[in-house]
């Protein structure tokens, strides 16, 4: 299971990967993994404003819906509409394919998060 | 997962990478490499599916067949030695205890194939109803594994490695103790996909060496190990029934369309007296296929509306693989049933509107 270095991590398997005030929002190689085959993505609005633990998208596995967690909070400045059309994109490419972006309301939540090495440790101790 | 149970072939499953869940009690495989690519391999060319979770009941004696016949909603009488019937097992309310494989051995002795989930329901059910004829009921679900091969290449594969030829067994007929790679087998011309395939039924210790002979014949030839994920899109597409979804106690056979298996006129049988009632009096709902005409995959459970009414629920619905459609079955009130309805499926917090259409998703490729 691949985990990046340099992003965030929640215990849903969300990641975050920082710039600036921007948080680009995926998930992991893990929770793709999990959920196999994605057929449909549900995105939220460009302008959204969503507290940390909110649900702002629902993936679709050919099984079962899945909600997905905000990590942090903020106003959803940009969706990844390619996702729309191409939803395997998350199993192809899970870190290169983000799903929202938002401008963080408050860059200390990250702090509440994992690095690399604590998913890693993380993944280990659920399985 | 502590206290499932395992078929002989759980060691080759976890061999190839599957992904297990509990199904009815059983660690079973839900995907190997994929549910898409497992779902067109079959529609393709072939795949190999674990069964052997399923329940196999043996009735033996001269009143074999009069036993059946009362226990069951399709005519037993009307299949000779060697052929198979589909039917269901009804409650005297219509509702169904299970729909099962009959299988005719000899006149005195006949197997029924039933679901895993409802195998100590059924045994409970089927001796319970017997105690009037002389007939031996024996459950055999513990000593026989069950695999499925389907798909259009499934008849080359299985031909390398089956002393007969498979070409002379008709659809739902069966040969037994033929031998499949030198172990005994009882094989039949069926299956849970809409394809053309197989079903080999053998003793447990058999399963995994003529497992893993089918694999090494068959992956030149396309054929991939699936799991049940697979196994329910591509029932689905092909409108045959999972009980628990299209068929349970609280659904009749004729509202879950499926009325050509209920023989009436075939003399009594539990649950006619209900079932002709229904059909005289007229279904008050039934389950119609339909298809998403705005963007949402409907599942199993969800409501159906009409102006904000629930109006019935999904049984079974997907974004299917072969049609890359949002397609369902669904339970609806019988004014809401007709082709071309727009109805609305409760998707999370929206409604989102659908319309009823045929329900053969998947024009089936059976060998006639």
């Amino acid at each position: 299971m691949e985990i990046k270095k340099g992003l965030y991590y929640t215990e849903e398997h969300e990641w975050v990967r920082v710039s600036g005030n921007t948080a680009y929002i995926g998930i992991t190689d893990y929770a793709q993994d999990a959920m196999g085959d994605i057929v449909y993505v549900e995105l939220p609005e460009v302008g959204d404003t969503l507290k940390a633990g909110d649900v702002f998208s629902v993936i679709e596995s050919v099984k079962a819906a899945s909600d997905i967690y905000l990590p942090v909070s903020g106003t959803v400045l940009k969706v990844n509409t390619e996702l729309e059309d191409s939803p395997e994109m998350i199993n192809e490419d899970p870190y290169g394919s983000w799903i929202i972006a938002v401008d963080m309301l408050d860059d200390t939540e990250l702090d509440q998060l994992m690095d690399a090495a604590a998913y890693k440790e993380y993944l280990s101790e659920e399985n | 997962m502590a206290d499932l149970k395992r078929t002989p072939l759980y060691d080759a499953h976890t061999r190839l990478g599957a992904k297990m869940v509990d199904f009815a009690g059983w660690e079973m495989p839900i995907q190997y490499e994929g549910i898409i690519a497992e779902h067109e391999a079959v529609r393709t060319y072939a795949g190999i599916f674990d069964v052997s979770h399923m329940g196999e009941v043996e009735f033996t004696g001269p009143d074999a067949e009069s036993c059946l016949q009362n226990l069951v909603t399709n005519d037993v009488s009307s299949i000779k030695d060697n052929q198979m019937l589909y039917t269901f097992m009804c409650y005297p309310d219509g509702g169904v205890v299970d729909d099962i494989i009959v299988y005719r051995l000899k006149q005195d002795r006949f197997m029924a194939v039933i679901n895993a989930s409802n195998i100590d329901k059924d045994i409970q059910w089927m001796r319970e109803q017997a105690a009037p004829y002389n007939v031996v009921i024996k459950d055999r679900s513990g000593e026989l594994s069950l695999i499925a091969v389907q798909g259009p290449k499934a008849e080359e594969i299985l031909n390398e490695l089956v002393d007969a030829d498979l070409k002379d067994i008709g659809f739902f007929r069966f040969i037994d103790g033929v031998k499949c790679s030198s172990k005994t087998c009882m094989i039949s011309r069926s299956g849970y996909t809409g394809e053309d395939g197989f079903e080999i039924c053998l003793r447990n210790e058999d399963a995994l060496f003529v497992w893993e002979k089918l694999l090494e014949a068959g992956t030149e030839k396309g054929l991939k190990p699936c799991g049940l994920g697979a196994r329910d899109t591509l029932r689905f597409e092909a409108n045959l029934p999972l009980y628990g979804n299209e068929l349970s106690e609280h659904i009749t056979p004729l509202e879950a369309g499926y009325g050509m298996f209920v023989k009436l006129d075939k003399g009594d049988f539990i649950g006619r007296d209900a079932l002709k009632r229904q059909k005289e009096e007229g279904l008050t709902r039934r389950i119609v296929g339909f298809e998403m005409t705005e963007n949402g995959i409907p599942r199993h459970g969800y409501d159906v509306l009409s102006d904000d009414e629930v109006i019935g629920f999904v049984t079974t619905g997907y974004n299917s693989p072969t049609l890359k459609k949002n397609i369902g079955l669904a339970m609806v009130d019988i004014g809401h049933s007709a082709l071309g309805t727009e109805i609305g499926i409760q998707i999370r917090k929206k409604v989102l509107k659908a319309k009823v259409i045929k329900r053969n998703f998947y024009t089936k490729s059976y060998k006639k």
